[in-house]
């Protein structure tokens, strides 16, 4: 790499060429402030944290937009720009409702981190604010416009990354409002509800529509057999939430934390992920020899299933008919094991745990249900489990680890590997390897369907079957790759699509990340690494090993697609409008 | 070649033409029709005169009768006097174009013209803009001939950077560099743009320009595609400007039709076109960067310099990017040399500037003045002064963004750097007069309120802080002000013009900044006395009767839409100064000037 020498407030530093200003500081281990900025994401200098003075130039310059050259002279502590930071960042907090001890992001928000760090002690410039309805229609998502600080972060994610964009810079100057059109609530809008905005929004002006008071009741409703499931993702990044480091496995401890609240059953969605595997599997088999339509495209991520029903409905057909893990999780508990333990399914209360704000709406689809009762009650994220725990009073770091409960807790590598990109494919292929070839793979790990790229292929070898796989994952991705199988340029048999960035491990119901830490690491790959450690330490790592899988198709199911597994575990899908 | 004895131009620029002059067209028509003579005389619809106060305008030659203010049943006069049987037709004439011996002036000795310099404006109120061939007559397309044929880019580049031409779009950034940068940036295409979307309040250069001479704007713009190796262009036009609009069209039509743009012009192998894109009225529009993002088709707002639009502008490609004064300059000092543009003007501003008068002066409209012509001279000999006998009391350069000119700065040579230096800007040409009926505190109020509506909202120091300022004036206006809301508009300003994004709120500040400057003790006495010296900002105002001179005849309370006026016969009448509303209406109808207003 071509380097270059600058100078920062004095000090000589050597980066590489194309750096921004703020990346050379941050090499001279100065921490410039930022609130607009994230990294690749929404590089626009909008919010004049960052100004910094560069010798020569008139003006200011945001140091996250400005690319250096080689002998330039920066400084980024003077009078001057102390001052614009500060009056901007006075400015920014008199339109802002500063209702901080009883925001969700309390203690947990960029704006309030850099009040203290720039030593704000009065707002002097007071004025009107904003004064609008919090927009709580969404099942998934809540927005509070008079948070917002126009940072634009959620709309170059929604816009750009997503390649969605149903929210966007509304009216002008002080009227300024980032929303959906035409006064729309994001209910009204085809959103996804993957809730990558709120990962992004550095304050509380996005957030998932808290359940949590939902959950105490059922806790403490007698009458209720209460049952709770934690999806892969969540163990690999719950911890970050207790200031433990990313990348952290708690699976023991969340489990003990979630008997400790007094749920009657504590499951793992991991199983659930194995049961896909099969249903998924087979499927995938039957449409390879009896001509149904392919490319088959995945269906466990309910953003994804939401983006290809309102933009691609022309693939509905290709999408599996396997309803989602949790959902199959929810079926299975309100048959199968109500009927085992001689539960009233109406008084089985199943709550999962999730990575992701789209299983809300998801689990509040009426044709995903059991006999007229819902498969899964309430979904709640990774952060309102933290809150939940927290609010019990227990710390999780300080926890025993305790194991899922028998039976439906039971699970495999397979079903672990589900949290990160990649996941549902190289489980899948470990099964229907075996099934087509009669012969265990000799290596499980199927390196070249993992990591971070946008679209990644593969062609797998199943004995004298080729299976053309691509997998993609966030829909902007998954938009670039549809259009390909579309226009005929790629054709695949096998395609796996995972609604966000990454996959689940960074869904948008996941603890959210400060975008300085975006700088040091990507929560993709880290979060992801622990996905694959927990996979690495299980005894079984083949979903049809599952000894509580063969089981349930030996009591209940009979085989894999079998008109009761048809009923419980497959769903189907609608068409619906853009605008 | 058809001949004619007599020629007629009205003016068909947006002033006169709202005061009805293209019904003045067909209604000469008519009456030359009427007598027969259709064919010895031709109207000619031209550009702008620059004298709006007067129009619509109309002048004959041969002789140069300048006839002012011409309604309908004037041209019946004009025509059956004046071009049926020669006769002058003395009342209609313009008072300053005659001498008083009651001979007609050419028009460079008319005051309003004396001075002028006219090289933007050269062909506005000449020629008819909607006939390419009157432009080519004047010598139009000749220096795209010149350039393509004897000229390479580099000496184009040469040229333009010995002239010293700087952008006439407010910035005064020198062109000959910016041409340069767009023609040594590397990309996969280039553009080049005009920036046509006039926004200042009060400023209507640009729209003159482009309704009075629409062949110069596409003529130096197919020059810089030569020059900096570009063979696509748009020009980004205001939708209310709807005859420049039509003009452009026209005369983009007709030089496609000429082979002046399209593919190999004038037989070479250099090929060009030109686009409009309509803009929808956002002043920040006319900031380069969201102009580019609006052309581009997204919200129109700026973005972070550098990159710089020579090196990534439209498209992310290179652009080269005017205003359309700047482009009209350009033929010329390819024609005439860049030792001619040198001779004109000061040290470091070359050529000429074109400014909007308005305000209170005389004569409102359009001027061209050599760079380094006073304040004074612009006012008072251009613009014949301060109607009503009042006196000076500041002028505004640059609109919204620029500021507040003492009568102490009247003597100043106007140019970039010497508007900077007392605290204002050029700008694209504003010059808005006040006199001592003007309130300094609400005139900053009006330009902030402007600024205020047509920020973008991107950045927080202009979205929130000029609205915070806002709120200040308001206050101060409204007689709550404190003593320490100076110190905090100082503090806001001063620091909303280092914080802000682009050239939009980096000069937002400044009309209020100036006025403080330049008029501390009035906005003191707001906020202290509760006082208005000009008698404008409503809250301060009372409006007394004075007991001695009233004659109880009770007009006053009779006309009171509130109600607020009482008495009896005898006794002097009283106002209740709590519901009354400051209208003014009793004032107006006293006979007796017994009310008064403090």
């Amino acid at each position: 790499m071509e380097m270059i020498k600058v100078k920062i407030d004095g000090m000589e530093v050597e980066v590489p060429v194309g750096s921004t200003a703020l990346e050379a500081a941050r090499l001279a281990n100065i921490d410039i402030p930022t609130l607009c900025y994230l990294k690749d994401i929404n590089e626009i200098g909008a919010c004049r944290m960052c100004l910094v003075e560069v010798e020569g130039a008139r003006a200011l310059q945001a140091s996250c937009v400005f690319p250096v050259t080689d002998g330039m002279n920066i400084k980024t502590n003077t009078p001057k720009v102390r001052t614009a930071r500060k009056l901007s960042l006075e400015l920014i907090l008199s339109n802002h409702d500063r209702k901080c001890l009883t925001c969700v992001r309390n203690q947990d928000c960029e704006l309030q981190d850099l009040s203290r760090r720039l030593g704000v002690d009065d707002i002097r410039f007071e004025g009107e604010r904003y004064d609008k309805p919090v927009d709580s229609f969404s099942p998934s998502i809540e927005r509070d416009p008079n948070k917002c600080i126009l940072c634009r972060r959620c709309v170059a994610v929604c816009r750009d990354v997503q390649g969605i964009g149903v929210i966007g810079a509304t009216e002008r100057g002080f009227d300024t409002m980032v929303e959906p059109a035409f006064n729309m609530s994001i209910n009204d809008v085809p959103c996804i509800n993957c809730g990558q905005c709120i990962i992004a929004c550095p304050v509380g002006a996005l957030r998932e529509k808290d359940e949590t008071e939902k959950v105490w009741d059922a806790l403490n409703n007698p009458d209720l057999n209460v049952v709770v499931q934690t999806a892969p993702a969540v163990r690999v990044a719950l911890g970050e939430e207790f200031g433990m480091e990313m990348g952290t496995r708690v699976t023991g401890k969340m489990v003990a934390a979630l008997r400790r609240m007094g749920f009657d059953r504590v499951f793992d969605t991991d199983f659930a992920a194995d049961l896909t595997i099969m249903e998924e599997g087979t499927e995938l088999l039957g449409r390879l020899e009896g001509g149904g339509k392919l490319p088959m495209i995945t269906s466990c991520s309910p953003g994804w299933i939401k983006y290809c029903e309102h933009y691609y409905p022309e693939f509905l057909d290709n999408l599996s008919t396997c309803k989602s893990p949790h959902e199959m999780m929810g079926a299975v508990v309100k048959s199968y094991y109500a009927e085992k333990n001689d539960w009233d399914p109406a008084k089985t209360f199943v709550v999962s745990i999730m990575p992701c704000t789209a299983k809300k709406f998801e689990a509040k689809r009426p044709e995903l249900s059991v006999s007229g009762h819902p498969d899964v009650d309430v979904v709640l994220t990774t952060r309102e489990l933290a809150r939940m725990i927290k609010e019990a009073g227990m710390d999780l770091t300080k926890l025993p680890d305790e194991d899922f409960d028998p039976a439906l807790g039971d699970s495999t590598g397979a079903g672990v590997i589900f949290g990160a990109t990649g996941g549902v494919m190289e489980a899948a292929l470990r099964t229907v390897h075996e099934i087509v070839t009669g012969e265990p793979m000799e290596n499980v790990e199927v390196h070249e369907v993992r990591g971070i790229k946008g679209v990644k292929e593969a062609e797998i070898k199943l004995g004298d079957l080729k299976v053309k796989a691509a997998i993609a994952h966030g829909t902007a991705n998954a938009k670039a790759l549809l259009e390909q199988v579309k226009s005929g340029e790629k054709e695949y048999h096998f395609i796996e699509i995972m609604g966000c960035p990454g996959g689940c491990v960074t869904g948008g119901g996941q603890p959210i990340v400060k975008a300085k830490t975006y700088m040091e690491m990507d929560p993709m790959v880290v979060r992801a690494k622990a996905i694959y450690e927990e996979d690495r330490n299980l005894p079984i790592r083949k979903s049809h090993e599952n000894p509580s899988i063969k089981k349930l198709y030996e009591e209940y199911l009979g085989e894999p697609n079998s008109k009761k597994a048809h009923e419980l575990l497959h769903t189907h899908y609608i068409k619906r409008d853009v605008y | 070649m058809e001949l004619y004895r007599s020629h007629v131009l009205v003016c068909g620029g947006t002033g006169c033409h709202s005061s009805g002059s293209a019904d003045l067209i067909e209604h000469f028509d008519r009456e030359l029709r009427k007598f027969g003579i259709e064919n010895e005389i031709k109207v000619v619809q031209t550009g702008c005169f620059g004298l709006c106060e007067v129009g619509p305008i109309v002048i004959v030659y041969p002789e140069g009768a300048f006839y002012s203010r011409v309604e309908d049943e004037d041209v019946t006069e004009i025509v059956s006097e004046h071009l049926v049987k020669g006769r002058i037709v003395n009342h209609l004439l313009y008072h300053d174009s005659v001498d008083e011996d009651h001979e007609i002036k050419s028009l460079d000795e008319v005051p309003f013209y004396q001075k002028q310099e006219r090289v933007a404006l050269r062909n506005c109120g000449v020629i008819n803009p909607e006939n390419i061939d009157e432009y080519i007559a004047f010598d139009g397309y000749m220096a795209l001939g010149k350039v393509l044929t004897e000229m390479t880019p580099e000496e184009v580049i040469d040229l333009l950077k010995e002239s010293e031409l700087r952008g006439r779009g407010g910035a005064g950034f020198p062109a000959g560099l910016k041409w340069e940068f767009t023609y040594r940036a590397q990309g996969d295409k280039k553009f080049v743009a005009c920036n046509a979307d006039e926004g200042d309040p009060g400023a209507f250069m640009d729209r003159s320009i482009l309704e009075g001479d629409p062949h110069a704007v596409i003529e130096a713009m197919t020059i810089a595609g030569y020059t900096v190796g570009a063979d696509q262009g748009y020009i980004y036009v205001r939708a209310e400007y709807p005859i420049a609009v039509q003009r452009l069209t026209m005369a983009i039509s007709q030089a496609r039709e000429y082979g002046l743009l399209g593919k190999n012009i004038l037989g070479t192998d250099f090929s060009f076109d030109l686009e409009l894109r309509l803009g929808a009225g956002a002043f920040v529009c006319g900031e380069e960067t969201a102009l580019i993002a609006s052309i581009e088709g997204e919200r129109g707002e700026p973005r972070p310099r550098p990159p710089f639009p020579a090196v990534k502008g439209l498209f992310g490609q290179p652009t080269l990017l005017n205003n359309v004064e700047t482009y009209a300059n350009i033929p010329q000092i390819i024609i005439n040399g860049p030792k001619w543009l040198q001779s004109i003007g000061t040290e470091k501003s070359k050529g000429t500037k074109v400014f909007a008068l308005g305000g209170k002066i005389n004569n409102t409209g359009l001027v061209e003045v050599p760079m380094g012509t006073t304040l004074r001279e612009i006012i008072y000999e251009i613009g014949g002064g301060i109607p009503n006998g009042k006196t000076f009391k500041a002028a505004q350069t640059g609109g919204p963004s620029g500021g507040c000119i003492p009568v102490e700065h009247i003597d100043t040579p106007i140019d970039y750097d010497s508007l900077a230096a007392i605290g204002s800007m050029m700008g694209s040409g504003g010059l808005i007069v006040m006199d001592e009926d003007n309130c300094m505190v609400d005139i900053a109020r009006f330009f902030l309120e402007f600024t205020v509506e047509e920020s973008c909202g991107k950045c927080p120091p202009c979205r929130i802080g000029t609205r915070r300022m806002l709120d200040l004036l308001n206050k101060i206006a409204e007689g709550k002000g404190e003593e320490e809301d100076l110190d905090k508009l100082e503090e806001l300003g001063e620091g909303i013009k280092i914080a802000s994004l682009c050239g939009l709120g980096q000069s937002a500040p400044n009309p209020v900044l100036s006025t403080i400057k330049y008029f501390r003790e009035e906005y003191e006495e707001h906020i202290r006395d509760k006082k208005c010296r000009a008698g404008v900002c409503q809250a301060l105002l009372q409006y007394i009767i004075l007991e001695d001179k009233c004659r109880s005849c009770g007009l006053c309370a009779k006309v009171c839409p509130v109600n607020a006026i009482t008495g009896q016969k005898k006794q002097p009448y009283v106002i209740d100064q709590d519901p009354c509303i400051k209208c003014g209406a009793c004032m107006e109808k006293c006979p007796f000037d017994a009310i008064i207003k403090r």
